[in-house]
């Protein structure tokens, strides 16, 4: 009951884009077409459930204060938290560079579709965004870190699916000239977000 | 490698300190090849922190600082990073002064830093950072590089703080923290009471827009504000 829990919040309450504005950059840039939002989106769901988790045991073993009591009982004391960003990053960078490795020689298919995406998704500050927020939450376990980087994934991907879908049929209408494009997209993001608002408060 | 560098030293010597060419790399940012209204770059904190003026100021501040100071290590180092772990490189220095930053808020100005909670960290993968290392600082050298992120990194605070000062007055009736519409009941004296009566426009009547202050109306008050920024400079519309 826990992960669902978790999951919906992640979803719908918290939506990485909706509540935070995280990976804004890329939203912007690739929500041209519904074609590349869900190559995008996979990919953002595909690497959040795997860096969430492992940065999650980095925390754990690791960085956090007394987390390294299982190498020596002298080290019970270090805190090594302050560390934390750049440990995070160079993780999401390997990992990124792992899943692109593993897709290619798997899934080549996959790979040709998605290709460009993968890269970009290592300076995606959603990706970031939930290894820090994991962080702060302090799940209680490994399976509840998934959990949270799965949702958070699945609520990213909605998000760009559909305001690609809407900005396909809103080259139909016509926009005032200096709202065109960018102004536009802005605007039906707040409206959505202000849509996603009435979630709120719902507990599992 | 070297052919380049020749080159650059017979070019540049003549050039003083603030030429035109330099002062633009400050004065474009701020219009017309702003960061967040027209290069669509670092989007996400800048809509995340602009409920208060005061934390918009110090989100601007550490920015500028980490564009800055990435852009000219990464200039100085330009030459001799290897291209196919640039990115990592470059991670890896925005990371240390991110690191820095962070820690120097948490000493000075804890509550802020508390406020900001994960944006600070996330001013990492903020894209204008990487944009700048590298559409500009791995190809120029250090004094146009800090200028340049200097430049940008106003650009950014400019929005920031135009978006902040709709949000805090609207959303709070206050800028900076300080009331400006007056007090409501039960709001926090300068002497330490609570206010009883209601003063100022609360006293007509006024009530502030709670709306404001929801993170959806940072991304409409941006619109709005490439809306009128588009509608002056033409050129920027899109087709």
């Amino acid at each position: 009951m826990e992960y669902i829990n978790i999951i919906v919040k992640a979803i719908f309450i918290e939506n990485m884009i909706f509540a935070y504005f995280l990976g804004m950059c890329s939203y912007l840039a690739v929500s041209k077409t519904v074609k590349t939002g869900v190559g995008l989106g996979a990919a953002v769901i595909f690497v959040l459930g795997i860096t969430v988790p492992v940065n999650y045991l980095m925390e754990n073993y690791m960085l956090k204060e007394g987390a390294l009591a299982w190498l020596s009982p002298s080290l019970a004391t270090m805190d090594l938290s302050f560390l934390s960003f750049i440990m995070f990053i160079a993780i999401i960078a390997a990992m990124v560079q792992l899943v692109e490795m593993a897709v290619e020689k798997f899934a080549p298919a996959l790979y040709s579709s998605l290709g460009i995406f993968l890269p970009l998704i290592a300076v995606n500050c959603s990706i970031l965004g939930g290894a820090l927020f994991m962080q702060e939450r302090q799940y209680a376990n490994i399976g509840e870190a998934t959990a949270f980087g799965v949702g958070s994934g699945i609520g990213w991907f909605m998000a760009i699916v559909a305001i690609a879908a809407i900005r396909e049929k809103i080259r139909y209408s016509s926009v005032p000239g200096p709202l065109r494009g960018l102004g536009i997209t802005f605007i039906l993001t707040g409206l959505m977000g202000i849509a996603f608002m009435s979630f709120m408060g719902i507990k599992l | 490698m070297s052919e380049v560098a020749v080159e650059e030293k017979v070019k540049q010597p003549s050039e003083p300190l603030f030429s035109k060419k330099n002062k633009a790399l400050i004065s474009n940012p701020l219009d017309d090849d702003n960061p967040i209204t027209v290069q669509v770059l670092g989007i996400c904190s800048a809509l995340a922190i602009t409920v208060q003026v005061k934390q918009a100021f110090v989100m601007a501040l550490s920015v500028t600082f980490v564009t800055a100071m990435g852009n000219v290590i990464v200039s100085l180092m330009r030459n001799y990073i290897p291209n196919r772990i640039r990115i990592i490189v470059q991670l890896v220095i925005v990371a240390a002064l991110v690191i820095l930053v962070d820690q120097v808020l948490k000493a000075f100005v804890y509550d802020i830093s508390k406020a900001l909670s994960v944006f600070v960290g996330l001013i990492i993968t903020n894209c204008i950072i990487m944009g700048r290392l590298e559409a500009f600082a791995l190809g120029n050298k250090p004094w146009p590089a800090f200028l340049d992120g200097i430049g940008n990194g106003l650009g950014y605070g400019l929005i920031l703080i135009i978006v902040s000062v709709f949000r805090e007055l609207l959303g709070s009736g206050k800028l900076w923290g300080y009331p400006i519409f007056g007090h409501k009941v039960g709001a926090l004296l300068s002497d330490g009471s609570l206010a009883t009566e209601a003063s100022g426009l609360y006293a007509l009547g006024y009530v502030d827009n709670g709306l404001m202050i929801l993170p959806p109306m940072a991304l409409i008050t941006v619109g709005v504000i490439i809306w009128v920024q588009r509608s002056r400079n033409t050129k920027l519309i899109e087709a």
